[in-house]
């Protein structure tokens, strides 16, 4: 059972033949097309992984910038409640102020105004109170002076005042 | 899991060797068989060495290549039950016959005016004449120094069970991988099949083109070994079936696949191949002096290596497994029988681990060669070496 001996040529001669066939079949129509496509998905993965890892950043980043916003945010909106609140309490304490001026100024204005009726109605009182004196007296000489015994009795008191005097 | 693998290994490594050289050592018995003057002893002995002679050509017959396809033999009858298959033969032109006109060697085919005889114990075909009686011709016998009559081998391109099986082969494969690089129209996932071979696909790109041949030249190799290593494995495989083939084991098959790593390793080889082997860089001149033939020996000697391999690992598989099964019904003891069934089981297992492992080995070293070819080194490592 020499090697030599059992070496047979048309065997040798067949599988040389088909197994050449056997590559040139495969590698036309097996190993270009699942190599292709296996290379493609890999490079498929590896583009998805990068990009998945790149996206992870930018998320981060965000979410950093977010949180940066949101603290700005946080810090503006307490501004202006500040502001706010100083504003309103401003508003308050001035509108106090103004009720009180104004208060104090419609105060002073009625005192006026009452000081002012009330000499005009002392000065029209003062007038009437005159007039009415004047009527009174005016009737008054008129019924002294309405005889001749009574003008006389007048004339007659009235020297004997000046006489006394 | 490293150390059981290891040892399955060196157990496969090993014992197939170690039986086939047990085997050859057998050869000297079978000469001189002068039947006088025997005592009963002794004839028993002879009969018991007929026996053993008869297993071991039983065994060996049928690690070898056939012109039929044999399934079954009914011994006492003598009959062979099987196919026939298509012998074509060149012998000043072209014969073509069914190789049932052989008779398993006991008839004389006779095709065109000419007549041929099959050797059923080599499975060779001679010329003959139309008696049935081998044509003789004279060569020098180197070791006699002397002229002996040799029987005239007629050259045999015959579509052997071995031719057959491989074309089936070729057209199983085809269609499977076709069938799996369509599977990958539909979307990149694998799906059916390709769900199986693509992570052996991959493997072999990943963990033996890629890291020995280098990123760089890797994928003009691809082709190859990825052909070779399925191809390999599937007729592995196709010998662990009943039917009797033993295409691996065949010296023809692997001396082919052997040839085709070497041509391919010849022809892309670089400069810095070449300069390894003609004059290599960083040792004395003396010594590239005599290292170069020494290389340039070594560039057969890898793919002989390569070609001895796998035939003697697939034959003596074949071998211990022919025995082992003959081995159990030798014994009339039941427990005997089930100890070997029990054993060949075992060497079951081993063998369809071999059968990959040696597609493995071969493609890695073929791809190993390739890398020596296609490398390209700088110049500091280079000084290196």
């Amino acid at each position: 059972m020499g090697l030599l001996e059992e070496f047979s040529i048309g065997l040798f001669f067949w599988q040389s033949v088909l197994f050449l066939a056997l590559l040139f079949l495969l590698r036309k129509f097996a190993w270009k097309p699942i190599l292709d496509s296996v290379n493609e998905r890999e490079q498929k993965i590896s583009d998805s992984l990068e990009l998945a890892e790149k996206t992870k950043e930018e998320m981060e980043s965000l979410k950093a910038s977010n949180e940066n916003l949101l603290k700005e945010a946080r810090a503006e909106r307490d501004a202006m409640i500040k502001d706010a609140k100083e504003t309103a309490s401003r508003m308050v304490a001035e509108a106090k102020d103004k009720a009180k001026e104004e208060g104090n100024k419609m105060l002073a204005s009625a005192k006026d105004s009452i000081n002012a009726e009330k000499a005009a109605a002392i000065s029209e009182l003062k007038t009437q109170v005159a007039a009415f004196s004047i009527e009174i007296a005016e009737k008054v000489v008129r019924g002294e002076l309405s005889s001749a015994d009574k003008q006389k009795a007048l004339a007659d008191k009235l020297v004997e005042d000046i006489n006394m005097n | 899991m490293q150390k059981v693998v290891r040892f399955l290994l060196v157990l496969a490594l090993v014992l197939p060797t170690a039986v086939l050289a047990s085997s050859e050592g057998h050869n000297d018995h079978d000469v001189d068989h002068d039947t006088k003057d025997l005592t009963p002893e002794e004839e028993a002995e002879r009969k018991a060495e007929r026996e053993k002679n008869h297993r071991k050509h039983y065994v060996i017959h049928h690690t070898q290549d056939s012109h039929d396809f044999g399934l079954f033999t009914n011994e006492t009858e003598g009959k062979h039950y099987g196919f026939p298959l298509p012998v074509i033969l060149w012998d000043d032109g072209i014969h073509f016959f069914m190789s049932s006109k052989f008779g398993h060697g006991h008839k004389t085919a006779s095709s065109n005016g000419k007549y041929f005889k099959l050797d059923y114990n080599n499975g060779k075909v001679y010329q003959a004449d139309a008696e049935g009686h081998f044509l003789k011709k004279k060569v020098w016998d180197k070791e006699l120094k002397e002229f002996v009559s040799e029987r005239v081998e007629v050259l045999d391109f015959s579509i052997t069970k071995n031719v057959l099986v491989t074309m089936l082969m070729v057209v199983l494969m085809f269609f499977l991988f076709r069938s799996i690089a369509r599977s990958y129209k539909n979307g990149l996932a694998p799906t059916g099949a390709a769900k199986f071979f693509e992570p052996i696909i991959i493997y072999v790109r990943d963990e033996i083109a890629r890291p020995n041949i280098g990123e760089k030249h890797y994928k003009k190799y691809m082709v190859y070994l990825l052909t070779v290593f399925f191809f390999i494995w599937f007729l592995n495989l196709s010998g662990m079936t009943p039917l009797g083939i033993n295409v691996t084991g065949n010296i023809a098959f692997t001396a082919a696949l052997a040839l085709m790593t070497y041509l391919i390793t010849t022809f892309t080889g670089k400069k810095d191949y070449w300069m390894h082997i003609f004059w290599m860089p960083g040792v004395p001149w003396p010594m590239k002096i005599v290292l170069a033939p020494i290389e340039l020996l070594g560039t057969i000697i890898k793919p002989f290596a390569l070609m001895i391999r796998l035939y003697a690992n697939m034959l003596a598989g074949h071998i211990v497994l022919g025995m082992l099964i003959l081995a159990a019904y030798g014994f009339s003891n039941y427990f005997a029988s089930g100890a070997f069934i029990g054993l060949t089981f075992f060497m079951n297992i081993i063998e369809l681990l071999v059968a990959l492992l040696q597609a493995y080995i071969f493609t890695m070293l073929t791809a190993l060669y390739f890398g020596a070819a296609a490398e390209e080194h700088d110049h500091e490592h280079a000084a290196a070496h």
